[in-house]
């Protein structure tokens, strides 16, 4: 009879212990999740202008977020380093304007150019990453500062210098430098929604019709499997048809929810790139190279004396960081439509980052799921906290603050979680 | 084709910076023998592996002389991986799994089965070919069934008991093809009884199928227990090689041990300086929490003006002592210094209680590298005793000339060879270093001075300067010495009595007039086991 006591207060303990731990490992996402629905509810603001701003900036920022998850695998840490992705992205944009390319032509001819930029880029930061191990973020941190100078210098001087350049649209008056913001949709001339505007489907459509192709993609699977005599997951399958139905459900709501709803559009091409990366990233894990980063990732040591040539995996995870970095900021440029030519790409790394973080990753794990759900979540609390702020202090200049602060104060946050999980976590 | 041999090692000399590590070692093992390979630390045995495997650490110190067969043919092996494809195989100490891993990808670590997929194809590229789980798994599942083990090949090895872990590395070796011979390192080491069983019977069953097995080891009874042969090594020599049936635990310990010590004969005048009922320190229980050298509860009483030896093999718990009565690292159990009870894991209070620590790691814990001598000599006493510095209330400052004069006394006094006391501890020789560590600990004027491995990485002159130095301490100024040592000869010249600690307890306290016998069986934890025997 004691035993039996003692095993179900043991079990409870158990119950308990995993609650917790839940809470702990989670607790950056769920305090955001928290946040997120406060400010949502003071900011006042409609909750389709909120899906519908939730449905840009994930079609915006998510390529570039996603961008981080290959450096984490090799143990790399979070890349700070994109920030010279995104200038090599910068770089082929200017080009391509100057050219006067437009239209999905320019956007790929971007692309095209970025490439070499980014690589050659990717492999100078991945030596000295290698030559810093143990310092990783810090040392891409400080090498995208230092990057910053020399971006500035060949847009500010050299241009017009010792590069010969003449165009009176982008460059300065003086003849020398590039101007401060270049218009990417000038008179339809430029790269402005080159990508999203080739296909959009409105989101009521697009879930209904997700739904339905899951739906039947799930069942067919389950079917298959059945017949073929593996190990069926009734449970499992349940489940699977439980999300595609809320999908159905949600898109019925949203057709129903009004003109407002109805009218939210889904960047059809943007997405499919963007789940292209998704599978990409799955893909590459389940590969001989995958295999090499996660070894690299957990144990740098071991995988040197099984004969892993640590040094090059490592160039490889973080020239494919910055190189999907360049190309994540062309997309993210398109969808904003204006080139700050010394400011679009400061911030990116640090949101970029925030994003990720507050999806539930951390320094030493990342995953698909944590990165969009971190984009969600971190730009309906970027969208709606300067509202939510003036709204409850009075004062514009309060929710601006508030701004700023949420993309600093998230990644000092979660670094600290981080750390005090792994303090709990050892005791 | 049946070779006689699989591996022979002849006349293997190595030497380090001119230090013989090495004399004419010559080692056989045939196909299918368990062949154990023994000798205290420093001994020669990990050089010789080192050797085998062709470590880079060879090749860059001027390489060896000796001769490899493998199966008969001449071989000069020059990088692990070449021995890896001649088919030796490494069970390593320390486990090189990668805990995040199953067991499946830490078996095929770097050595995945790969498939081709429409991109690899494409590109012609290796590393982009997917990952072969299903072929992988069944390669695992066969190595794990030669071993005997009923376990999940997709487990996590995160988790999994360190006896779990032991076999996977070797289930790794045998994994690779062709394996004709595996070297265990102290594979028992870190293992409970009924697991080291588990592995030798799994080591017994991979040598009936024609794998030789190289076995290092200091446990004498698993040499015993596995072993067809055995080869002995002290001080880089080969002592002997018996057969099994020829020899015995007490004679296995009398070879591992066995060498002419020097003692000093002061037994007589040792007596006054000694009371036996004077306990100036006493030990009840002590626990410490240091990572490789965990201590398990000791129990240890120290006489006022005694040299204690603590000795033992690495790994055993010998250093933690020292380390867990500073409190260092996480210690429990009850220490009391001259009648007082000490706060354990508070350095601050067993400094200011009258201990004072020369540390085994003398360019990490030991020395500030980039400052002076005379500076690191004051440190300690400055932050503990309030000495050497002149009060201004809150901005209190160093007393530069005081911390000279006195640096420049123990400079004579301990003979540091130096330029100064202004030079930088980084320059100064191994043994000049614990030299200025000594005198840091001096200058606290403790009542017990507990000295880690005082004579670690320094040339055999300087050593002997080292232990005169603390014999002098100990005769002209009263001061209790507890030394730890791994060099039990070290221990045997100047301590009047040594306490052999063996996983993590005292396994007996010896005179060092005892006999290499009793000292070889305690180090190898087997002395009560023995004594019991006897008793029966």
């Amino acid at each position: 009879m004691d035993e039996m006591n003692n095993i179900s207060v043991q079990e409870y303990k158990d119950k308990g212990k995993n609650l917790k731990r839940f809470f702990i490992e989670h607790s950056a996402t769920m305090l955001f999740l928290v946040m997120c629905i406060i400010a949502s509810y003071f900011s006042g603001y409609p909750v389709s202008s909120i899906v519908r701003e939730i449905v840009t900036r994930l079609s915006r920022n998510a390529f570039l977020v996603l961008s981080l998850i290959i450096p984490v695998l090799a143990g790399m840490g979070l890349n700070f380093g994109i920030v010279i992705g995104a200038m090599a992205g910068q770089i082929a944009i200017v080009a391509v304007t100057h050219f006067g390319i437009y239209g999905i032509k320019g956007f790929l001819l971007c692309i095209v150019l970025s490439t070499p930029l980014a690589i050659i880029f990717g492999i100078l930061i991945g030596r000295l990453l290698n030559k810093t191990k143990g310092q990783e973020m810090i040392a891409s941190l400080i090498a995208g500062f230092f990057t910053m100078g020399l971006y500035q210098f060949l847009f500010l001087f050299m241009i017009g210098t010792v590069i010969p350049m003449k165009n009176k649209v982008l460059m300065l008056s003086g003849g020398v430098g590039i101007r401060n913001t270049i218009d990417l949709g000038r008179n339809d001339k430029g790269i402005k929604y080159a990508l999203d505007n080739l296909w959009k489907m409105p989101l009521w459509k697009l879930m209904i019709i997700a739904s339905i192709i899951s739906t039947i993609v799930i069942i067919t699977i389950y079917f298959w499997n059945k017949r073929k005599g593996k190990d069926v997951n009734t449970r499992k399958l349940i489940f699977n048809l439980g999300i595609s139905f809320l999908v159905l459900l949600g898109g019925i709501i949203v057709l129903n929810g009004g003109k407002r709803f109805v009218r939210i559009q889904v960047p059809m091409v943007t997405g499919m790139v963007i789940a292209g990366l998704c599978i990409f990233n799955v893909l590459i894990v389940k590969t001989k190279l995958g295999q090499d980063f996660r070894t690299v990732g957990q144990d740098m040591h071991i995988a040197k004396v099984s004969g892993i040539n640590v040094d090059k995996i490592r160039i490889i995870a973080v020239t494919i960081s910055i190189l999907l970095a360049a190309w994540g900021q062309i997309i993210f440029l398109q969808n904003i439509g204006t080139l700050s030519t010394y400011g679009s790409h400061v911030q990116i790394a640090t949101f970029s980052i925030a994003a990720i973080l507050i999806g539930g990753a951390s320094v030493s794990r990342a995953t698909i799921g944590q990165a969009l759900l971190g984009v969600v979540l971190f730009h309906t609390l970027f969208y709606v906290s300067p509202k939510a702020g003036n709204n409850l202090f009075g004062a514009a200049q309060i929710g601006e603050y508030f701004r700023a602060f949420v993309a600093y104060g998230v990644i000092g946050i979660s670094l600290g979680l981080h750390a005090w999980r792994k303090a709990v976590g050892k005791k | 084709m049946q070779e006689k041999y699989t591996l022979q090692m002849k006349d293997i000399n190595k030497e380090y910076y001119g230090n013989k590590v090495l004399k004419g070692v010559s080692l056989s093992v045939k196909p299918g023998e368990i062949h154990a390979l023994l000798g205290e630390n420093g001994a020669g045995k990990s050089t010789l592996m080192n050797i085998l495997f062709g470590m880079p650490v060879i090749h860059s110190t001027g390489g060896f002389s000796g001769e490899v067969f493998l199966c008969g043919e001449k071989t000069h092996i020059k990088s692990p991986k070449e021995a890896m494809e001649l088919g030796i195989g490494m069970v390593h100490q320390e486990f090189m799994l990668v805990p995040g891993f199953t067991i499946t990808e830490n078996i095929k670590l770097n050595r995945e089965i790969t498939k081709d997929n429409f991109i690899s194809r494409a590109f012609k590229n290796d590393s982009l070919k997917t990952l072969d789980i299903k072929e992988m798994k069944k390669d695992t599942r066969k190595a794990l069934d030669t071993l005997g083990m009923d376990i999940d090949e997709w487990a996590r090895v995160a988790g999994l008991p360190v006896g779990h872990m032991q076999f996977i590395e070797i289930a790794r070796e045998i994994d690779k093809k062709g394996i004709k011979l595996l070297v265990f390192d102290e594979p028992t080491a870190v293992l409970t009884e009924s697991e080291a069983d588990n592995l030798i019977s799994a080591m017994k069953n991979l040598a009936a199928s024609g794998i030789s097995i190289l076995f290092i080891t200091h446990r004498l009874d698993e040499v015993m227990q596995a072993a067809d042969n055995v080869t002995i090594l002290r001080d880089g020599e080969l002592v002997a090689t018996r057969k099994k049936e020829e020899t015995s635990v007490s004679e296995l310990a009398e070879l591992m041990v066995g060498r002419k010590v020097e003692i000093i004969p002061t037994s007589n005048e040792k007596d006054y300086r000694i009371s036996t009922d004077n306990i100036i320190l006493s030990i009840r229980n002590l626990k410490v929490n240091m990572p490789g050298e965990e201590v398990n509860g000791i129990d240890l009483d120290v006489r006022k003006g005694e040299i204690l030896g603590i000795g033992g093999l690495a790994g055993q718990g010998k250093i933690g002592i020292a380390n867990g009565i500073m409190g260092l690292y996480e210690t429990s159990g009850d220490i009391v210094l001259k009648g007082e009870k000490l706060e354990l894991n508070n350095t601050k209070q067993s400094l200011k209680k009258g201990l004072a620590f020369v540390s085994e790691d003398r360019r990490g814990v030991g020395l500030l590298l980039d400052s002076s001598i005379e500076h690191n000599i004051a440190v300690t006493t400055m932050q503990i005793k309030d000495k050497f510095l002149k009060k201004m209330t809150v901005f209190n400052q160093m007393d530069n000339k005081a911390i000279r004069q006195h640096a420049l006394k123990m400079i004579e006094e301990l003979d540091i060879r130096c330029t100064g006391p202004s030079q930088l501890t980084r320059r100064l020789s191994g043994g000049n270093q614990q030299k200025v560590c000594v005198a840091r600990a001096l200058t606290l004027e403790p009542d017990v001075l507990l000295v880690s491995e005082p004579t670690r990485g320094i040339d055999i002159g300087a050593k002997k300067l080292v232990l005169d130095l603390l014999v002098k301490l100990n005769r002209e100024k009263g001061m209790t010495i507890i030394m730890t040592s791994s060099e039990l000869a070290e221990l045997r010249s100047i301590c009047d009595r040594i306490a052999i600690v063996s996983e993590g307890k005292v396994e007996g306290i010896l005179k060092p007039t005892d006999s290499d016998r009793d000292f070889g069986l305690m180090m190898a934890g087997q002395y009560h086991k023995m004594r019991c025997k006897e008793a029966k």
